[in-house]
């Protein structure tokens, strides 16, 4: 029986519109690093797009979201206000986190993005205790946890899942299965044929859809959310993608075969969407370039912010290590 | 000195070849890691490259992400007769495999009255300076110094970090070898070949009778550079670089503390609770009546290492830190 619920024209615009804000700035801090205003390593989450847009158009501002250094689709899709975001990439005082946290660690709490971890695998206990704390406050809220395909393969994966699936957590496991972790192919480094696969170990369902697919995906994260809010527990997605621009930014993906590439390249899920949108009739050439036009004047307008925003006061570093007033 | 002493190499370079060495030497050394193997760049710094093409990916493994299978199969292998090389790529990373380090590594020899022991080592890397936030920087060598069972080396040249990585691999205990990311492109003196520096033993870079500074790792370079600038104000310093911080070869410190009376302890790791800490208290028993001044310690903030620019250029111990602290001790 095959799912034929369709997103709203409504929904999947939204999903597009957070896509290609997605793409522009990922475009844009590589511009912002090349010329030197932001030193840090850059992971960029080029080819990943669609699976944070068609989520986050099911979840509820105040829903989590816990993700990694690969995270700025995960935090835009969130909602993340753009002006302080890029002043956390660019390490400036009026960041989400006043330049302390830097692109791996990019959280803000008022979007429902408490952590960002640049430790694989670390994210996914974490979220069971913000789950925890929702199924204990009986708020309906449902916390996503990000990680990569790499990731599923380290003790905290496992032992999360299985904690989640005991305590029927509120917790939905994004597996972004883009192939590699670093220079290592999935096959390498993974005994499963499938992430989704591990799931029936946990007593959990597992879905493996393809993320690079607006409609899939949608549903796919739909059927989870609503088993987390209904209280029947936890799901592993497995989101089946690619990521174009290698593990970090100056890695020139070499271990990758070159058809591997070129094939992932020719179906880039952001203009494949367009054309889709535009086949299907549900929006225009026209209203679909606004959509991109809006987004770069949006980003433009944090970009200058950011860059014109002053770095964080060196006395800062005594700061938030603990409470303000105890002794550090 | 042989010709090759007078050529000049890197540290990953170093690394590279004093693990080549000790593979050929010895058919029991085995090194594994995550993407270590040629198929996967030979290791994120290039450390391990060519490896697995010469001795194959039997002796040679890449691994999955997963810390505590890393060590916990180098424990198990070095338990079993090899001796294994496990690559922790990212000092931080050890966290996820603290069990089996601190549990089972640092232990056992121990806990089975000498039955078995553990000759393996962690290889690992660290330092601020490239942006790379709170969870990927750290100096733990005081974690695992306070650790009865380990061996804690932290080199600051190529040729120290080959001559003493192969006495850490033929060491019949656990060894965490600390690197650190900017020196691995820092070009030094190639080592001779074949050629193994015994662990506990600190090497006096620069002699001097005024004040004795001590380090070790990145922050030696640091240390030297403001031993340079005092030069030319007529003080003269004994620069003392440490190489093993477990065991510590404090003879060596003590001697120097004892002729000069001046002693700063300078490391990137926070000061706080240190080795500095160490250094200063053994200084203090020992030497009590004779030192002219308390002994100063420099080190990072504390505070998790911080993103933003100038926040990270404040975090470290820089010269000026370091010469300030020098200053205070000569007053
Ligand atoms: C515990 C730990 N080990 C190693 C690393 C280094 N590292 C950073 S990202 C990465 C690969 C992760 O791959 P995957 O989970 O597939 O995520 P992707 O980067 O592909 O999004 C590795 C090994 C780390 N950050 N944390
Ligand atoms: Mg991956």
């Amino acid at each position: 029986m095959s799912d034929t619920h369709q997103p709203s024209k409504e929904t999947l615009l939204e999903i597009y519109r957070i896509a290609t804000l997605i793409k522009q700035a990922d475009d844009r801090f590589i511009e912002l690093i090349k010329a030197g205003q932001i030193a840090s390593p850059y992971y960029s989450p080029r080819g990943q797009e669609l699976i944070p847009a068609a989520i986050s158009v099911n979840l509820k501002p105040s829903d989590y979201v816990v993700t990694t250094y690969r995270g700025i689709h995960d935090q835009l899709a969130k909602g993340i206000p753009l002006k302080p975001f890029v002043a956390e990439l660019l390490g400036r005082a009026t960041g989400t986190c006043k330049g302390k946290g830097g692109p791996m660690h990019i959280t803000h709490v008022a979007s429902g993005l408490p952590v960002t971890t640049g430790i694989v695998g670390a994210g996914l206990p974490i979220a069971n205790g913000l789950a925890w704390a929702a199924q204990l406050n009986g708020t309906d809220q449902v916390t996503v946890v990000n990680f990569g395909d790499g990731a599923s393969n380290i003790g905290a994966f496992h032992e999360a899942l299985n904690l989640a699936a005991v305590w029927k957590l509120p917790v939905i496991f994004v597996c972004q299965n883009n192939r590699y972790a670093e220079h290592t192919h999935y096959s390498l480094g993974t005994g499963a044929a499938t992430i989704a696969d591990r799931a029936i170990g946990y007593g959990i369902p597992g879905v493996e859809v393809d993320g690079n697919d607006a409609v899939q995906m949608w549903r796919a994260a739909r059927d989870a959310v609503a088993r987390a809010r209904a209280g029947e527990g936890p799901t592993l997605i497995e989101a089946n993608t690619f990521r174009f621009r290698g593990h970090l930014l100056g890695d020139d993906s070499h271990y990758i075969p070159k058809e591997e590439m070129a094939e992932a390249v020719a179906a880039d899920p952001v203009p494949r969407m367009r054309a889709w949108l535009i086949g299907q009739g549900h929006a225009s050439d026209s209203q679909l370039a606004a959509i991109e036009a809006a987004n770069v004047a949006a980003f433009e307008e944090a970009v200058e912010f950011g860059l014109a925003s002053p770095y964080p006061d060196v006395s800062e570093l005594d700061k938030d290590v603990v409470a303000e007033g105890a002794h550090a | 000195m042989s010709t090759t002493a007078q050529k000049k190499i890197n540290t990953a370079q170093a690394i590279n070849f004093a693990l080549h060495d000790a593979m050929e030497l010895d058919r029991s050394v085995v090194v594994l890691g995550e993407d270590i193997a040629d198929d996967q760049g030979g290791g994120v710094f290039k450390c391990t490259a060519g490896l697995s093409a010469k001795y194959g990916t039997g002796r040679v493994k890449s691994t999955p992400i997963a810390e505590q299978a890393i060590v916990g199969a180098a424990v198990g292998g070095a338990l079993a007769g090899l001796r294994p090389v496990a690559e922790i790529m990212l000092m931080n990373f050890t966290t996820v495999a603290m069990d089996q380090i601190v549990n089972h590594a640092a232990k056992l020899r121990f806990m089975t009255g000498g039955q078995t022991h553990v000759p393996l080592v962690i290889r690992t890397t660290t330092g601020a300076g490239f942006g790379t936030g709170g969870q990927h920087a750290d100096y733990l060598e005081a974690w695992f110094a306070h650790t009865a069972g380990l061996k804690v080396v932290a080199p600051a040249t190529p040729a120290d970090a080959y001559g003493l990585l192969l006495s850490c691999i033929f060491d019949d205990d656990p060894c965490i070898f600390i690197e650190n990311l900017p020196l691995y492109f820092q070009p030094g003196d190639a080592p001779v070949r074949g050629e193994r520096i015994p662990l506990g033993k600190a090497k006096v870079v620069q002699e001097g009778s005024d004040i004795t500074l001590v380090s070790y790792s990145r922050t030696l370079h640091e240390v030297v550079a403001a031993a340079k600038g005092l030069a030319k104000e007529g003080i003269s310093a004994e620069v003392i670089d440490l190489r093993s911080i477990a065991p510590l070869d404090f003879d060596t410190v003590r001697a120097s503390a004892a002729k000069t009376g001046r002693v700063v302890v300078a490391h990137e790791a926070q000061v706080d609770f240190g080795v500095g800490a160490e250094i200063a208290a053994r200084l203090h028993k020992d030497l009590f009546g004779t030192l002219k001044a308390p002994v100063a310690r420099v080190g990072a903030a504390r505070s998790p290492v911080p993103f933003s620019k100038p926040l990270e250029t404040a975090f470290v111990p820089t010269r000026e830190r370091i010469l300030a602290a020098i200053r205070e001790t000569l007053d």
